[in-house]
């Protein structure tokens, strides 16, 4: 996982729910790319293909509630989105996105702030966000998390915790 | 300090003494379900190559969404699933023919008060009903509760919940969580557990407290908890196959709650979630009037036979409006054989309803899809925009009174208006 992740942001509101991000029909799939087609779609004009041209999503509050669908993590990676910045996570969405290696960042003060197609510098190693003059600081993932995040999702950190016996 | 449920529950499965709100722990659980989406978790444990579960008793696996097939991949998707639960001995596997995952799990008797139950869908808070801690998981996630037996949980806060007075006729359980949603919103309660009490709580079915807490997903909770009293016992005793699986867990009386409050039961009147979140939540009567072409009463929230048996009392010797349909899905088998025998069945499809089989059905679009345009009014738990669908429909959620009584009218109907005596009966009976 890069520690610097750079790029223009999209916004969203608040409250996007998971049902929005990849509809109930497409859970057929896992793939990414193939997920990423249908992306926010239901939102009409010409998603999913605009987000294509951003490379970070900027949320209001609890952005990916409903359902714990882990596809709606895979399809926004799969958009070439390299992170989520939200106000608040769902707590199922949140888990999914670490699980699935899509660097997720809560930090409330961003979203008033950016417009969409601004330019984001987020620095992991370092806890902020960098937009326009300012920088926002946000909460470091716990150290237990960090490492599925860190080793590209949860599927290949269990691969190496296999080498040693499951059970304590 | 006292601990709260979810902290006592949380810190038993962590193999500690107590557990604090924000810590972080490793906890394991007593059950992991996956539903249709088995095959994907099967999937990687097949790329990252592990062939040893931790436990396969802990495994519950149903075929609810999608079911039966309607596609090839879906066929070959629960044909992986089918493969996976022989070759590993599953116990508690269930097939296309029972119904949706967590009321087949609570009805099987796999859930007990103060289990760790873990699962692929959002409204594992369901099984808090029984005093159970439910969360859902992703597929992923589910693959390494299999194979490691345990994962991370960061222990809530609690908000308390106290319920006093009695639901006025044509009120019932899911009017009360449309208001609480509506209420404190759809983060209201983001990754915090909440436990209700108060002298109401008694009175509440195990129905009704099934859908309270399968509903309290929609403002975020991690779990939700009623609990066990007589009733959870009375549900549980023939249903739990070793005794000593009932083994109720409560709060201390030195409990920390986050936050308390209170609701008065008698205040509240029937409720309605308008497109598209739940939080959209009005007073019926702004919405009288609302014309709708379908109707669905089915769903994890509000299909039980309790549900059913509700919906029949008002079409009793009624027929729904020529320009409405109505689809009816059991929340699972043994809820249609109820039904079958008692009645309800009948009186539905004579009232114009079109039954299909138990499971997840419409809720998440499968059969009973909306075209453009399109109004449906459903008993279900989300009325996300293109849930059903077409994104240029509209779905409403409500009780299933609400839905009875819409049915007839063609138009959202205020169930008040048909009340009968039988009312108090159709309530009491069991979930």
């Amino acid at each position: 996982m890069k520690t610097i992740i750079q790029g223009k942001a999209f916004k969203f509101g608040d409250n996007i729910n998971s049902d929005v991000i990849i509809p109930g029909q497409y859970l057929i799939y896992i793939d990414a790319e193939r997920l990423s087609q249908h992306a926010f779609e239901v939102l009409g004009d010409d998603f999913p293909a605009k987000l294509r041209n951003y490379q970070i999503l900027v949320a209001g509050r609890n952005f990916g509630c409903g359902s714990a669908r882990e596809q709606a993590a895979t399809a926004i990676r799969g958009l070439g989105i390299n992170a989520v910045v939200a106000s608040s996570f769902s707590r199922t969405f949140y888990r999914n996105a670490i699980n699935d290696g899509l660097p997720i960042i809560e930090c409330p003060d961003l979203h008033a702030a950016v417009e969409e197609g601004d330019d984001l510098r987020i620095d992991l190693a370092q806890a902020l966000i960098f937009h326009r003059d300012r920088h926002y600081s946000f909460p470091k993932l716990p150290d237990s998390v960090r490492g599925i995040l860190e080793m590209g999702g949860l599927a290949a950190y269990l691969k190496t915790q296999l080498t040693s016996p499951p059970r304590p | 300090m006292g601990m709260t449920i979810a902290q006592k529950i949380l810190a038993t499965k962590a193999g500690l003494s107590t557990a604090e709100p924000g810590e972080i722990v490793e906890a394991y659980p007593d059950l992991v379900m996956s539903h249709t989406a088995t095959w994907r978790s099967v999937s990687v444990m097949n790329k990252i190559g592990a062939t040893k579960l931790f436990d396969p008793e802990r495994l519950a696996i149903v075929l609810d969404h999608i079911s039966p097939a309607k596609s090839e991949k879906n066929a070959a998707d629960q044909q992986v699933s089918r493969a996976f639960a022989r070759k590993y001995g599953i116990r508690k596997f269930f097939d296309i023919d029972s119904g949706i995952a967590h009321l087949v799990l609570m009805e099987a008797g796999h859930v007990a008060p103060g289990d760790l139950i873990v699962g692929t869908d959002s409204h594992c808070t369901i099984y808090g009903s029984l005093g159970a801690l439910g969360t859902g998981i992703g597929y992923t996630e589910v693959t390494s509760v299999w194979l490691t037996g345990k994962l991370w949980m960061k222990v809530p806060d609690t908000f308390r919940i106290v319920l006093s007075g009695e639901f006025a006729p044509g009120v019932f359980s899911k009017d009360l969580m449309l208001y609480l949603i509506g209420t404190l919103g759809a983060d209201g309660c983001s990754y915090k557990s909440i436990e209700f009490y108060g002298d109401s709580v008694v009175g509440l079915s195990i129905s009704e407290r099934m859908t309270m807490a399968n509903l309290a997903m929609e403002m975020g909770v991690k779990c939700a908890f009623f609990p066990p009293d007589a009733k959870t016992l009375e549900y549980l005793k023939n249903r739990l196959k070793e005794p000593d699986r009932y083994h109720p867990v409560y709060a201390d009386t030195d409990a920390v709650y986050q936050k308390k409050l209170e609701v008065d039961l008698a205040q509240l009147e029937p409720m309605i979630a308008c497109p598209h979140e739940v939080q959209n939540t009005k007073p019926i009567g702004e919405v009288v009037g609302k014309k709708i072409d379908q109707l669905f009463l089915g769903s994890c929230a509000n299909a039980k036979y309790e549900d059913l048996a509700i919906a029949a009392q008002i079409l009793k010797g009624r027929h729904i409006h020529p320009s409405v349909r109505l689809i009816v899905t059991p929340g699972s088998k043994n809820i249609l054989l109820e039904a079958a025998e008692s009645g309800v069945f009948k009186t539905l499809l004579e009232a114009g309803g079109l039954f299909t089989n138990p499971g997840c059905g419409a809720c998440v679009g499968d059969g009973g899809a909306l075209a453009d345009g399109e109004v449906c009014l459903s008993t279900a738990n989300r009325n996300f925009l293109g849930r059903m669908g077409s994104s240029k429909a509209e779905i409403y959620l409500c009780s299933p009174a609400t839905l009875a009584a819409s049915a007839i009218r063609g138009v959202i109907s205020d169930p008040r208006e048909f009340l009968q005596d039988a009312w108090a009966s159709a309530r009491g009976e069991e979930a």
